[in-house]
């Protein structure tokens, strides 16, 4: 639901990730029309919230609306402006590169990390847990702020590669400031709030590996690459579709961390789908493309959650 | 143990303190910057300790901030949302896991919709929503959208609860002829209390963080995220006040964090996980 990847959105979305057998179901006991006025206070907010406006989004997506002026009908022109305006496709080709650092790097970071630790328990784990999360527990807009003066030109990156004497690779404007560091900057902050929750994440799944498939695999001879492809790997196969599932949708709703660390610039180097809804919505007065813009992406996660399940299902049963 | 189980041992320990501090730095860093003294000069530079202390950064950047007005409506806002938003989904989890009757399962799998629609796809209508109900730049619009937004996974969540409770606890209240209603708060209750209590804390959270719909909602009754947002904006190069300010956003989160870890980890690992 969130733009961000926050606390609750996290595990919130993860269960459309797992796929795990169907559970033998236990009958949801007896029938009982009562269950109505159970559900029903849930469901009307939800509906009247959630639902209603998703319906009245779409109604207001064909028309071109200032948010004044009574709108007019112009068909798919809003929808088919995804193809044609270039501020559009730029906000999803940056989304896609967000997604290596929000994603995929943060996972072959955390997979790695899991493979190399060896299973000896390690004391003060839950510790060391703790402090792995904060970054994914504080609020984004403080740890942006961090950010902020991390990539400052006098900030302490700044500070480090000058004493090395390599100042000249601390850009005039800050990291954030520069048209060709900041798309990356933002993913470095979200590369740093995610990685420590996959480590985690695969940490504990290692764990539950059983010893008897690593001193198999070690009895066949395995090396240490052939033992992770053929026992880390699969026994993790759960934790990696929801953390797949989880970091790409997260990516795909990116806001917050935007709105503070660069307002989409400089020029529009760091503008998504989700802060150009909220710039057409609510700064520019384009109604219309705004409710289409959030539509389409509603769409793309839905067919991004659909074809990762489809292809890490796949990918289990191969 | 043998001597390349202790290098081996030496080398886990290593690498989670090189992580955890990768994770923690800027948030230190934060922190030290935020006692540097204010204004041109002094710059914090991220690695040595301020010259002096200025602990009344706090209170300048509290009131500049004006945090007492964020923080009010955050702490509004998530008294009377968290409790709601649990209820209901207790409310409506029960009756997902115990009871069956026509369409429940359509209705099951509208919620579960929720859990990926994005805001964005909503957010443009409901601005003119709240706006008719007369609601924009209210707590209540933050209350109920908020609370709205949560059914979702607190029906999810609460149902996949009150399912693992044991079908002889459901079958003994039955026998003794109790209610749904007595059921639910003698039997499934106290059982599901873990999970309640998990629900309760990510809901805190979420509501402790929300930040989007304060942008869209409120002019005067922004929540501490949304607050420390136009602060910071404000004041960008005022580095050690804005510091400040996201210290003191940070740290109610960060106490509910270490207070209630055990109910944080349990939400967000075997939440994943599980389903």
């Amino acid at each position: 639901m969130d733009p961000a990847p926050e606390v609750g959105s996290l595990a919130r979305t993860t269960i459309l990730g797992s796929r795990r057998k169907p559970k033998p179901e236990r009958l949801p006991g007896e029938a009982r029309r009562i269950g109505y006025l159970y559900v029903a206070p849930a469901f009307l907010l939800y509906a009247a919230f959630n639902l209603v406006p998703l319906g009245q989004g779409i109604n207001v997506s064909f028309y071109d609306w200032d948010g004044v002026t009574p709108g007019t009908w112009v068909g798919a022109r809003n929808y088919t402006e995804f193809f044609t305006d270039p501020a559009i496709t730029s906000g999803y080709v940056h989304v896609l590169q967000l997604m290596v650092f929000y994603s995929f790097l943060p996972i072959a970071i955390g997979l790695f990390l899991a493979a190399v630790l060896s299973r000896i328990r390690i004391r003060g784990l839950t510790f060391f847990r703790m402090l792995l999360f904060l970054p994914l527990v504080i609020t984004d807009v403080a740890t942006a702020v961090a950010w902020i003066w991390m990539y400052d030109v006098d900030g302490p990156i700044a500070t480090a590669l000058r004493a090395m004497g390599l100042g000249a690779l601390v850009p005039d404007q800050g990291w954030l400031g520069d048209f060709t560091t900041a798309l990356p900057a933002v993913g470095v902050f979200g590369m740093w709030g995610q990685f420590g929750f996959c480590l985690i994440l695969f940490l504990a799944g290692v764990m539950k590996i059983p010893a008897s498939l690593y001193e198999a695999a070690r009895v066949d001879g395995a090396n240490a690459v052939r033992e992770f492809f053929a026992v880390t790997l699969p026994g993790l196969r759960y934790e990696l579709q929801v953390v797949l599932v989880l970091t790409v949708i997260g990516t795909l709703g990116t806001f917050d961390e935007i709105y503070v660390l660069t307002g989409g610039g400089p020029g529009t180097a760091t503008t998504v789908p989700a802060y150009l809804v909220w710039r057409r919505a609510f700064q520019v007065g384009e109604i219309g493309s705004a409710a289409a813009l959030g539509i389409i992406l509603m769409l793309i996660v839905f067919a991004v959650t659909f074809v990762l399940n489809k292809v890490m299902e796949r990918g289990g049963e191969a | 143990m043998t001597a390349s189980s202790r290098v081996q041992l030496f080398l886990n320990y290593l690498l989670i303190v090189l992580c955890s501090l990768i994770a923690i730095y800027p948030l230190i860093g934060v922190v030290l910057a935020s006692l540097y003294p204010t204004g041109p000069g002094v710059a914090p530079s991220g690695f040595a300790l301020p010259p002096t202390f200025q602990w009344e950064n706090y209170a300048t950047a509290w009131r500049d901030g004006e945090f007492a007005a964020s923080f009010t409506t955050s702490l509004i806002v998530a008294v009377v949302m968290v409790p709601a938003s649990v209820l209901l989904s207790v409310l409506g989890g029960y009756a997902f896991a115990t009871m069956r009757f026509r369409g429940s399962k359509a209705i099951f799998y509208l919620f579960i919709l929720g859990l990926i629609i994005p805001t964005e796809a909503t957010i443009v209508p409901l601005f003119y929503d709240v706006r008719a109900l007369g609601l924009i730049d209210t707590y209540w619009a933050l209350i109920i959208l908020e609370t709205s937004g949560e059914m979702a996974f607190g029906i999810f969540w609460m149902r996949a609860a009150f399912l693992s409770a044991p079908p002889s606890l459901l079958e003994a209240a039955r026998i003794d002829g109790a209610r749904s209603w007595t059921t639910l708060w003698r039997i499934m209750v106290p059982f599901a209390r873990p999970a309640i209590l998990t629900l309760t804390v990510l809901t805190f959270a979420d509501s402790w963080n929300e930040f989007f719909l304060a942008l869209v909602f409120t002019i005067n009754h922004m929540t501490a995220p949304a607050g420390l947002a136009s602060f910071s904006g404000r004041f960008t190069t005022d580095v050690a006040l804005v510091s400040a300010g996201a210290v003191i956003v940070a740290i109610p989160i960060l106490i509910v964090f270490v207070v209630f870890q055990r109910e944080f980890m349990r939400g967000m690992l075997t939440g994943a996980v599980k389903g």
